[in-house]
Protein backbone atom coordinates (compact mmCIF):
# COMPACT_ATOMS: atom_id res chain seq x y z
CA UNK A 1 0.00 0.00 0.00
CA UNK A 2 1.42 3.55 -0.77
CA UNK A 3 2.00 5.45 2.57
CA UNK A 4 0.14 8.21 3.11
CA UNK A 5 2.79 11.54 3.02
CA UNK A 6 2.56 13.66 6.35
CA UNK A 7 4.20 16.54 7.15
CA UNK A 8 4.02 18.26 10.85
CA UNK A 9 5.04 21.98 11.20
CA UNK A 10 5.75 23.97 14.07
CA UNK A 11 5.10 27.51 14.26
CA UNK A 12 4.41 29.84 17.31
CA UNK A 13 3.57 26.98 20.42
CA UNK A 14 5.86 25.18 22.64
CA UNK A 15 6.42 21.75 20.77
CA UNK A 16 3.85 20.69 23.28
CA UNK A 17 1.80 19.19 20.75
CA UNK A 18 3.92 17.23 18.96
CA UNK A 19 5.07 15.74 22.27
CA UNK A 20 1.69 15.14 22.87
CA UNK A 21 1.75 13.42 18.89
CA UNK A 22 4.79 11.48 20.19
CA UNK A 23 3.01 10.43 23.58
CA UNK A 24 -0.08 8.35 21.40
CA UNK A 25 1.54 4.53 22.74
CA UNK A 26 1.62 1.69 20.59
CA UNK A 27 -0.92 3.47 18.32
CA UNK A 28 2.29 5.21 16.93
CA UNK A 29 3.64 1.96 15.70
CA UNK A 30 0.91 0.91 13.25
CA UNK A 31 0.52 4.93 12.47
CA UNK A 32 4.36 4.56 11.58
CA UNK A 33 4.17 1.98 9.43
CA UNK A 34 1.87 3.94 7.14
CA UNK A 35 3.18 7.29 6.98
CA UNK A 36 6.39 8.96 5.18
CA UNK A 37 6.69 12.02 7.85
CA UNK A 38 8.43 14.37 4.68
CA UNK A 39 8.85 17.38 6.63
CA UNK A 40 8.83 18.72 10.06
CA UNK A 41 10.92 19.30 13.40
CA UNK A 42 10.94 14.89 13.55
CA UNK A 43 12.74 14.78 10.23
CA UNK A 44 15.65 16.73 8.39
CA UNK A 45 14.21 17.83 5.56
CA UNK A 46 14.80 21.92 4.94
CA UNK A 47 12.17 22.69 2.34
CA UNK A 48 8.39 21.95 2.53
CA UNK A 49 8.09 19.31 -0.35
CA UNK A 50 5.53 19.31 -2.81
CA UNK A 51 2.49 16.85 -3.00
CA UNK A 52 1.87 16.55 1.07
CA UNK A 53 -1.27 14.48 2.10
CA UNK A 54 -1.47 15.47 5.59
CA UNK A 55 0.07 18.35 7.18
CA UNK A 56 -0.37 18.70 10.92
CA UNK A 57 0.45 22.56 12.18
CA UNK A 58 1.26 23.39 15.77
CA UNK A 59 1.27 27.02 16.99
CA UNK A 60 -0.40 29.98 16.18
CA UNK A 61 0.88 32.17 12.78
CA UNK A 62 2.78 34.64 14.49
CA UNK A 63 5.78 36.05 12.28
CA UNK A 64 6.59 36.87 8.58
CA UNK A 65 7.97 33.30 8.09
CA UNK A 66 4.96 31.68 9.81
CA UNK A 67 2.77 33.62 7.40
CA UNK A 68 4.91 32.35 4.22
CA UNK A 69 5.38 28.42 5.72
CA UNK A 70 1.07 28.43 6.00
CA UNK A 71 1.03 29.59 2.41
CA UNK A 72 3.22 26.76 1.22
CA UNK A 73 1.82 24.41 3.23
CA UNK A 74 -2.03 24.99 1.77
CA UNK A 75 -0.63 25.05 -1.67
CA UNK A 76 1.15 21.61 -1.18
CA UNK A 77 -0.55 19.77 1.24
CA UNK A 78 -4.14 18.37 0.49
CA UNK A 79 -5.66 18.41 3.93
CA UNK A 80 -4.69 21.16 6.31
CA UNK A 81 -5.17 20.08 10.35
CA UNK A 82 -4.58 22.55 13.07
CA UNK A 83 -3.27 20.48 16.00
CA UNK A 84 -3.36 22.11 19.43
CA UNK A 85 -4.95 25.54 20.90
CA UNK A 86 -2.45 28.00 19.38
CA UNK A 87 -3.17 26.44 15.98
CA UNK A 88 -7.14 27.08 16.56
CA UNK A 89 -7.31 29.47 18.81
CA UNK A 90 -3.96 31.43 18.97
CA UNK A 91 -4.31 30.47 22.69
CA UNK A 92 -1.04 31.89 24.44
CA UNK A 93 0.68 33.66 21.69
CA UNK A 94 -2.20 35.53 20.64
CA UNK A 95 -2.12 37.19 24.26
CA UNK A 96 0.24 39.32 23.07
CA UNK A 97 -2.36 40.75 20.81
CA UNK A 98 -3.97 43.56 22.73
CA UNK A 99 -0.58 45.42 22.59
CA UNK A 100 1.59 46.57 19.92
CA UNK A 101 4.19 44.01 19.20
CA UNK A 102 6.84 47.14 19.03
CA UNK A 103 6.12 47.74 22.48
CA UNK A 104 6.16 44.48 23.93
CA UNK A 105 9.90 43.60 21.91
CA UNK A 106 10.78 47.10 23.70
CA UNK A 107 9.14 45.76 27.30
CA UNK A 108 10.88 42.58 26.93
CA UNK A 109 14.22 43.26 24.98
CA UNK A 110 15.06 46.76 26.21
CA UNK A 111 13.44 47.73 29.80
CA UNK A 112 13.80 43.92 30.56
CA UNK A 113 17.04 43.36 30.70
CA UNK A 114 20.20 45.07 32.10
CA UNK A 115 22.47 43.78 29.48
CA UNK A 116 23.07 43.65 25.86
CA UNK A 117 19.80 45.93 25.62
CA UNK A 118 18.23 46.02 22.27
CA UNK A 119 15.26 44.51 19.97
CA UNK A 120 16.74 41.45 18.03
CA UNK A 121 16.59 41.54 14.16
CA UNK A 122 19.32 39.95 12.87
CA UNK A 123 18.77 36.10 11.63
CA UNK A 124 14.90 36.48 12.85
CA UNK A 125 11.72 37.03 11.45
CA UNK A 126 9.97 40.15 11.54
CA UNK A 127 6.56 39.62 13.86
CA UNK A 128 2.98 40.17 12.92
CA UNK A 129 0.76 42.53 14.19
CA UNK A 130 -1.03 40.06 15.96
CA UNK A 131 -0.26 36.42 16.49
CA UNK A 132 -3.69 34.63 14.90
CA UNK A 133 -5.49 31.14 15.07
CA UNK A 134 -4.45 29.42 11.37
CA UNK A 135 -7.76 29.12 9.90
CA UNK A 136 -7.97 33.29 10.10
CA UNK A 137 -5.03 32.83 7.27
CA UNK A 138 -5.54 29.82 4.86
CA UNK A 139 -8.59 27.14 4.90
CA UNK A 140 -8.08 24.42 7.59
CA UNK A 141 -9.66 20.90 7.26
CA UNK A 142 -10.04 19.56 10.41
CA UNK A 143 -9.09 21.33 14.06
CA UNK A 144 -8.06 19.71 17.16
CA UNK A 145 -8.41 21.75 20.02
CA UNK A 146 -6.62 21.18 23.49
CA UNK A 147 -3.34 22.14 25.02
CA UNK A 148 -1.86 20.00 24.51
CA UNK A 149 -4.33 17.88 22.18
CA UNK A 150 -4.88 14.49 24.25
CA UNK A 151 -2.87 11.56 22.56
CA UNK A 152 -6.17 9.61 22.42
CA UNK A 153 -8.01 12.34 20.45
CA UNK A 154 -4.41 12.64 18.42
CA UNK A 155 -4.25 8.99 17.30
CA UNK A 156 -7.86 8.66 16.79
CA UNK A 157 -7.60 11.57 14.75
CA UNK A 158 -4.97 10.61 12.69
CA UNK A 159 -6.14 7.02 12.19
CA UNK A 160 -9.30 7.88 10.74
CA UNK A 161 -7.77 9.99 8.42
CA UNK A 162 -5.15 7.37 7.33
CA UNK A 163 -8.65 5.33 6.31
CA UNK A 164 -9.82 8.18 4.28
CA UNK A 165 -12.17 9.50 6.78
CA UNK A 166 -12.42 12.61 8.32
CA UNK A 167 -12.70 12.60 11.93
CA UNK A 168 -15.91 13.74 13.82
CA UNK A 169 -14.21 15.04 16.88
CA UNK A 170 -17.16 16.76 17.80
CA UNK A 171 -17.51 16.68 22.24
CA UNK A 172 -14.50 14.40 21.97
CA UNK A 173 -11.86 17.42 22.43
CA UNK A 174 -12.20 20.73 24.21
CA UNK A 175 -10.05 23.98 24.44
CA UNK A 176 -7.33 24.19 26.91
CA UNK B 1 -53.85 29.35 42.00
CA UNK B 2 -51.95 29.65 38.71
CA UNK B 3 -54.03 28.42 35.94
CA UNK B 4 -53.30 24.29 34.91
CA UNK B 5 -52.69 24.72 31.01
CA UNK B 6 -50.85 21.96 28.74
CA UNK B 7 -47.91 22.87 25.77
CA UNK B 8 -45.88 20.76 23.58
CA UNK B 9 -42.31 19.90 23.59
CA UNK B 10 -40.55 17.93 21.06
CA UNK B 11 -44.07 16.52 20.14
CA UNK B 12 -44.85 15.59 23.56
CA UNK B 13 -47.94 16.87 26.05
CA UNK B 14 -46.93 18.67 28.76
CA UNK B 15 -48.70 20.01 32.00
CA UNK B 16 -47.85 23.39 33.19
CA UNK B 17 -48.79 26.08 35.07
CA UNK B 18 -49.86 29.69 33.93
CA UNK B 19 -46.79 31.93 34.91
CA UNK B 20 -43.90 29.34 34.39
CA UNK B 21 -41.47 29.71 31.76
CA UNK B 22 -40.70 27.20 28.74
CA UNK B 23 -37.30 26.23 30.69
CA UNK B 24 -39.05 25.67 33.93
CA UNK B 25 -41.64 23.24 32.46
CA UNK B 26 -38.70 21.59 30.17
CA UNK B 27 -36.73 20.58 33.37
CA UNK B 28 -39.71 19.55 35.06
CA UNK B 29 -40.08 17.40 32.79
CA UNK B 30 -36.82 15.56 32.31
CA UNK B 31 -36.10 17.56 28.97
CA UNK B 32 -32.54 19.19 28.70
CA UNK B 33 -31.99 22.89 27.09
CA UNK B 34 -28.28 24.12 27.60
CA UNK B 35 -27.91 27.27 29.65
CA UNK B 36 -25.05 29.37 30.67
CA UNK B 37 -26.51 32.64 32.38
CA UNK B 38 -29.54 30.96 33.44
CA UNK B 39 -28.95 29.59 37.40
CA UNK B 40 -31.47 28.33 40.01
CA UNK B 41 -32.62 30.38 42.80
CA UNK B 42 -32.32 33.96 41.03
CA UNK B 43 -33.90 35.70 38.08
CA UNK B 44 -33.75 34.43 34.38
CA UNK B 45 -32.20 37.82 31.88
CA UNK B 46 -32.01 35.60 28.91
CA UNK B 47 -28.43 36.86 27.98
CA UNK B 48 -26.58 34.13 26.85
CA UNK B 49 -28.90 32.74 23.89
CA UNK B 50 -28.30 29.35 24.83
CA UNK B 51 -31.30 28.06 25.48
CA UNK B 52 -33.14 29.65 22.46
CA UNK B 53 -35.80 27.06 21.11
CA UNK B 54 -38.72 27.07 18.11
CA UNK B 55 -41.97 28.32 18.75
CA UNK B 56 -44.49 26.90 16.14
CA UNK B 57 -45.86 30.33 14.59
CA UNK B 58 -43.36 32.52 16.28
CA UNK B 59 -40.63 33.31 12.96
CA UNK B 60 -37.74 34.06 15.36
CA UNK B 61 -36.13 31.86 17.98
CA UNK B 62 -36.68 32.65 21.59
CA UNK B 63 -34.85 32.15 25.04
CA UNK B 64 -36.72 29.11 26.96
CA UNK B 65 -35.69 31.22 30.42
CA UNK B 66 -38.01 34.20 30.14
CA UNK B 67 -40.29 32.98 27.40
CA UNK B 68 -43.46 32.23 29.34
CA UNK B 69 -45.97 29.23 28.23
CA UNK B 70 -49.11 29.81 26.88
CA UNK B 71 -51.94 27.02 26.33
CA UNK B 72 -51.30 25.44 23.24
CA UNK B 73 -47.79 26.12 23.01
CA UNK B 74 -45.80 23.89 20.37
CA UNK B 75 -41.85 23.98 21.72
CA UNK B 76 -38.65 22.44 19.70
CA UNK B 77 -36.11 22.13 21.62
CA UNK B 78 -33.19 20.47 19.56
CA UNK B 79 -33.31 21.11 16.14
CA UNK B 80 -30.33 21.09 13.42
CA UNK B 81 -30.64 24.56 13.39
CA UNK B 82 -30.86 25.29 17.22
CA UNK B 83 -27.75 23.72 17.42
CA UNK B 84 -25.81 25.65 14.50
CA UNK B 85 -27.13 28.88 16.54
CA UNK B 86 -26.30 27.80 20.19
CA UNK B 87 -23.05 27.35 18.34
CA UNK B 88 -22.67 30.71 17.19
CA UNK B 89 -23.79 31.95 20.19
CA UNK B 90 -20.79 30.24 22.01
CA UNK B 91 -18.67 31.14 19.32
CA UNK B 92 -19.45 34.86 19.69
CA UNK B 93 -18.32 34.66 23.40
CA UNK B 94 -15.03 33.30 22.52
CA UNK B 95 -14.53 36.07 19.87
CA UNK B 96 -15.51 39.06 22.34
CA UNK B 97 -12.99 38.26 24.82
CA UNK B 98 -9.69 36.90 25.56
CA UNK B 99 -10.45 33.21 26.63
CA UNK B 100 -7.38 31.51 26.99
CA UNK B 101 -8.41 28.55 28.81
CA UNK B 102 -4.76 26.91 28.78
CA UNK B 103 -3.71 29.51 31.58
CA UNK B 104 -6.81 30.19 33.19
CA UNK B 105 -7.50 29.35 36.98
CA UNK B 106 -10.99 28.02 35.97
CA UNK B 107 -9.59 25.38 32.77
CA UNK B 108 -11.26 21.94 33.36
CA UNK B 109 -14.34 23.13 35.51
CA UNK B 110 -15.27 26.25 33.32
CA UNK B 111 -19.18 26.32 32.58
CA UNK B 112 -18.29 28.26 28.94
CA UNK B 113 -15.33 25.83 28.10
CA UNK B 114 -17.71 22.95 28.77
CA UNK B 115 -20.60 24.03 27.05
CA UNK B 116 -18.14 24.71 23.75
CA UNK B 117 -17.44 21.04 23.84
CA UNK B 118 -20.85 19.92 24.52
CA UNK B 119 -21.89 21.57 21.53
CA UNK B 120 -19.43 20.15 19.11
CA UNK B 121 -17.23 23.40 18.72
CA UNK B 122 -13.99 22.77 17.53
CA UNK B 123 -12.94 25.76 16.47
CA UNK B 124 -14.60 29.80 16.22
CA UNK B 125 -15.22 30.86 12.73
CA UNK B 126 -15.11 34.71 13.42
CA UNK B 127 -12.10 36.65 14.23
CA UNK B 128 -11.01 36.74 17.53
CA UNK B 129 -11.51 40.68 18.74
CA UNK B 130 -8.51 40.78 20.88
CA UNK B 131 -9.78 43.54 23.09
CA UNK B 132 -7.47 45.13 25.57
CA UNK B 133 -8.85 44.32 29.28
CA UNK B 134 -8.48 45.24 32.72
CA UNK B 135 -8.00 42.80 35.71
CA UNK B 136 -8.64 44.14 39.08
CA UNK B 137 -6.65 42.47 41.95
CA UNK B 138 -7.57 45.36 44.23
CA UNK B 139 -9.56 42.69 46.26
CA UNK B 140 -7.78 40.90 49.38
CA UNK B 141 -9.42 38.19 48.63
CA UNK B 142 -10.98 37.73 45.09
CA UNK B 143 -9.59 38.33 41.61
CA UNK B 144 -12.31 40.00 38.70
CA UNK B 145 -10.93 39.04 35.11
CA UNK B 146 -12.72 40.81 32.46
CA UNK B 147 -10.97 39.00 29.81
CA UNK B 148 -13.08 35.65 30.87
CA UNK B 149 -16.26 37.84 31.54
CA UNK B 150 -19.06 36.63 29.37
CA UNK B 151 -21.20 38.92 30.74
CA UNK B 152 -23.98 36.53 32.35
CA UNK B 153 -24.90 38.86 34.98
CA UNK B 154 -24.94 36.20 37.59
CA UNK B 155 -22.57 38.06 39.81
CA UNK B 156 -25.30 40.89 39.58
CA UNK B 157 -28.13 39.23 40.26
CA UNK B 158 -26.88 36.99 42.96
CA UNK B 159 -25.45 39.92 44.78
CA UNK B 160 -28.51 42.15 44.59
CA UNK B 161 -31.16 39.59 44.79
CA UNK B 162 -29.44 36.68 47.71
CA UNK B 163 -26.89 39.17 49.44
CA UNK B 164 -29.11 42.35 49.01
CA UNK B 165 -25.81 44.56 48.71
CA UNK B 166 -25.85 45.55 44.67
CA UNK B 167 -22.34 46.07 44.49
CA UNK B 168 -22.19 44.36 40.77
CA UNK B 169 -23.52 46.59 37.40
CA UNK B 170 -23.03 46.58 34.15
CA UNK B 171 -21.89 49.79 32.40
CA UNK B 172 -22.10 50.75 28.77
CA UNK B 173 -23.98 49.41 25.96
CA UNK B 174 -23.20 46.18 23.18
CA UNK B 175 -19.44 45.24 22.80
CA UNK B 176 -18.39 48.16 25.25
CA UNK B 177 -20.04 46.56 28.27
CA UNK B 178 -18.50 45.88 31.12
CA UNK B 179 -19.16 44.63 34.73
CA UNK B 180 -18.68 47.31 37.43
CA UNK B 181 -18.87 47.36 41.18
CA UNK B 182 -19.75 50.50 43.02
CA UNK B 183 -20.17 52.69 40.24
CA UNK B 184 -17.12 51.56 38.74
CA UNK B 185 -14.66 51.88 41.62
CA UNK B 186 -11.96 49.37 42.14
CA UNK B 187 -13.29 46.33 44.00
CA UNK B 188 -11.83 46.92 47.51
CA UNK B 189 -12.97 50.17 47.90
CA UNK B 190 -16.40 49.26 46.84
CA UNK B 191 -18.07 50.00 50.11
CA UNK B 192 -20.92 47.98 49.50
CA UNK B 193 -19.44 44.86 49.26
CA UNK B 194 -19.75 42.32 52.06
CA UNK B 195 -17.24 40.42 51.02
CA UNK B 196 -19.46 37.50 50.88
CA UNK B 197 -17.87 35.68 47.36
CA UNK B 198 -21.30 34.61 46.19
CA UNK B 199 -20.45 36.50 42.81
CA UNK B 200 -17.28 34.38 42.76
CA UNK B 201 -18.79 31.12 43.09
CA UNK B 202 -21.93 31.64 40.82
CA UNK B 203 -19.45 32.98 37.71
CA UNK B 204 -19.64 30.41 35.12
CA UNK B 205 -16.02 31.43 34.35
CA UNK B 206 -12.28 32.52 35.62
CA UNK B 207 -13.84 36.04 35.49
CA UNK B 208 -14.41 35.93 39.26
CA UNK B 209 -11.89 34.04 41.47
CA UNK B 210 -10.22 33.68 44.76
CA UNK B 211 -6.89 34.80 44.67
CA UNK B 212 -4.27 32.10 45.42
CA UNK B 213 -5.62 29.30 42.91
CA UNK B 214 -3.15 28.12 39.87
CA UNK B 215 -4.50 26.89 36.59
CA UNK B 216 -7.39 24.65 36.46
CA UNK B 217 -7.59 24.78 40.68
CA UNK B 218 -10.83 26.89 41.18
CA UNK B 219 -13.51 24.64 40.99
CA UNK B 220 -17.00 26.82 42.10
CA UNK B 221 -19.45 25.85 44.38
CA UNK B 222 -22.61 27.35 42.68
CA UNK B 223 -25.04 24.35 44.66
CA UNK B 224 -24.31 26.58 48.17
CA UNK B 225 -26.38 29.57 46.67
CA UNK B 226 -28.77 27.09 44.85
CA UNK B 227 -29.40 25.46 48.14
CA UNK B 228 -29.78 29.01 50.34
CA UNK B 229 -32.16 30.07 47.58
CA UNK B 230 -34.22 26.84 48.14
CA UNK B 231 -33.85 27.28 52.26
CA UNK B 232 -35.34 30.63 51.75
CA UNK B 233 -37.98 29.15 49.97
CA UNK B 234 -37.64 30.22 46.26
CA UNK B 235 -37.30 27.95 43.50
CA UNK B 236 -34.55 25.68 42.91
Amino acid sequence: MKKVRLATVWLDGCSGCHMSLLDIDEAILAIAKRVDVVYGPLVDAQEFPKAVDVTLIEGAVSSQDDLEKVHTIRRWSKLVVALGDCAVTGNVPSMRNSHPARKMLERIYVEGVQTNRGVPVDGVPALLRQAVPVHEVIKVDLHIPGCPPAPASIAYALGELLEGRMPDLASKVKFG
Amino acid sequence: MPENISIRIDGEYVAAQEGQTILEVARAGGKYIPTLCWLAGISSVGACRLCIVEVSGVGRLLPACTTPVQDGMSVTTTSEKLTQYRRIAIEFLFSERNHVCAVCVSNNHCELQAMAQKLGVTSVRYPYAYPKLGVDVSHPRYVLDHNRCILCTRCVRVCTEVEGAHVWDVSGRGIRSMIVCDMNRPWAQASSCTNCGKCVQVCPTGALAEKGFAVDEMVKQDHNMTRLTARRGGHS
